[in-house]
């Protein structure tokens, strides 16, 4: 190995240095960023702990360019502990990862889009580019507009107006496409083909990916060097699942967490749920299917890394489930009123998802779960739209809030009654 | 029936740059044969060791995946265009 990573083929182990590619030209797999392992045995828990308060303290287990320095500070979003979420769930120790306030753009794609914007620069793209449900494309135009690149964004004509407007702030050219994501998708593999540009999820891939281990590197951080019994991961593309998978094996193998077999379980919406169809049936084959979903961050059909994340989850001893449309507004809520952070439909899709696992006895009550809360709910307030009433407004006088306060008690002991 | 099959970049160092080929088939086992016997080349790229569409491959009819359409089962149709796309790749240059 000529530098401390290189790409390799996921299928057929042929090697590809490095270079701004995502699939091997033998067999069409998906390449992963092997890493010479021998480099990394100076790291210590202490040496990362003495890293900046964000994902860089892991710089060293990412494929950055030789000298890359950032001063972006992304990740290392808080780890909080949700007792009144785990009595309305039925108990057990559950923790939050909460990149709800991942920095810049409120979602976990900021972290992987940092990894792939590193290596953008580094390959000489003056343009970057994307297929996104969102927020990516928040991601993607935040982080170019700081490093003085050109994006273009590509996203499914229907997608919620707050990320279109959330990505268009930062001078990024949307290109909205009469289709959804799984269309999207092939066309932007198409444009790759044909224009030098990196596109962070398509030939800047195998890098991107990498930049979702941070969330699992972080957790056992944050659990005091530890891993947790149980994750529950949202899943679109299936990459964020396979990822935090291999974060905690690496971990392991460089002595700086006791091993332990952690139990994946991964979170769709019913409306869209190939990769959890495919676990239930006990199978790692993905057959897809066409989006009908609010959760529209999740909303990938023909997932790039679904067999991946069903093969992880079927080994590892966990599972996967799906939340329907009204499950998903409940999840969103529940997690608000229980731990008052708003997540998007995805956290909404985690949240649902892990309440019928634990119904169900698939996560075990006495042990330490996770709960991956990707993106924030100020992103997707469409999907609550008729949810919420507020009442007239009152007079500024004592004597109307008296009569509203009766009024209101007598409402919630109605609606309690 | 004849279909009209669009090469992807990465599938054409196989087909001597060949970027778009009519062939005659009524199904995809049909379409698969006939691309393999213009390229020899192609078959391993195509098809895993058991005879099978490679995971990764994808196959659009007319813009839609073949899977959605009845995947094996699909009966070609009159100039049926065909596109192979690898899911993820594009870009590798």
């Amino acid at each position: 190995m000529q530098s401390r990573f290189e790409l390799r083929c996921r299928d057929c182990g042929k090697d590809w240095g490095n270079q701004p590619r995502s699939a091997c030209e033998d067999c069409f797999a998906p390449l992963e960023v092997f890493y010479d392992f021998d480099s990394f045995r100076g790291l210590t828990r202490q040496t990362i702990e003495q890293g900046p308060q964000n994902m860089w303290r892991y710089a060293e287990l990412l494929p950055l360019p030789e000298g890359f320095k950032s001063d972006l500070p992304v990740g290392f979003t808080p780890l909080i502990p949700a007792s009144r979420l785990a009595s309305e769930l039925g108990g057990g120790q559950i923790f939050l990862k909460n990149d709800a306030v991942c920095l810049p753009t409120l979602s976990f794609k900021d972290r992987v889009v940092a990894v792939a914007l590193a290596q953008a620069r580094h390959f000489g793209f003056e343009v970057v580019s994307c297929s996104s449900t969102g927020n990516l494309a928040n991601a993607v135009a935040a982080q170019a507009a700081r490093s003085g690149l050109k994006a273009y964004v590509f996203i499914p004509a229907d997608l919620e107006p707050a990320k279109i407007l959330g990505t268009q702030i930062y001078g990024a050219q949307i290109v909205p496409v009469a289709g959804n994501y799984d269309q999207v998708n092939r066309l932007c593999s198409q444009i790759a083909d044909r224009h030098h540009w990196g596109f962070v999820n398509v030939n800047l891939r195998p890098y991107y990916a990498e930049g979702s281990k941070t969330v699992a590197f972080e957790i056992a951080e944050q659990l005091g060097w530890r891993l947790p019994d149980n994750v529950v991961v949202p899943m679109a593309g299936g990459s964020l699942i396979t990822k935090m998978k291999k974060g905690f094996r690496e971990l392991v193998e460089l002595g700086l967490v006791p091993g332990k077999q952690v139990r994946f379980f991964g979170a769709q919406a019913t409306g869209c749920s190939p990769i959890s169809t495919a676990v239930k049936s006990g199978s790692e084959e993905i057959q897809p299917q066409k989006p009908r979903t609010i959760a529209r961050s999740l909303a990938i059909g023909n997932p790039a890394d679904g067999h991946y994340a069903a093969k992880g989850i079927l080994a590892s001893g966990g599972w996967a489930e799906d939340a329907s449309d009204s499950e998903i507004v409940e999840g969103i809520e529940l997690l608000a009123s229980t731990e008052g952070i708003f997540t998007e439909t995805a956290g909404g899709v985690t949240v649902g998802t892990a309440k019928k696992l634990y119904r169900q006895g698939r996560i075990p009550r006495n042990e330490t779960t996770v709960l991956c809360i990707t993106g924030n709910g100020l992103k997707t307030l469409d999907a609550l739209a008729g949810e919420y009433q507020v009442s007239a407004a009152i007079q500024p006088r004592l004597a109307d809030f008296e009569a509203c306060l009766d009024e209101l008690t007598f409402n919630v002991a109605g609606a309690i009654a | 029936m004849n279909v009209q099959v669009l090469i992807p970049t990465p599938l054409r160092r196989h087909t001597a740059g060949v970027d778009q080929i009519r062939c005659a088939a009524s199904d995809l086992n049909e379409l698969l044969a006939a691309l393999e016997s213009n390229f020899p080349d192609l078959k391993p790229h195509l098809r895993d060791e058991s005879g099978r569409v490679r995971r990764f491959l994808n196959i659009y009819v007319n813009d839609e995946d073949i899977r959605f359409l009845g995947a094996d089962a699909y009966r070609f149709q009159e100039g049926d265009e065909v596109m192979l796309v690898p899911s993820i790749a594009g870009g590798g240059r």
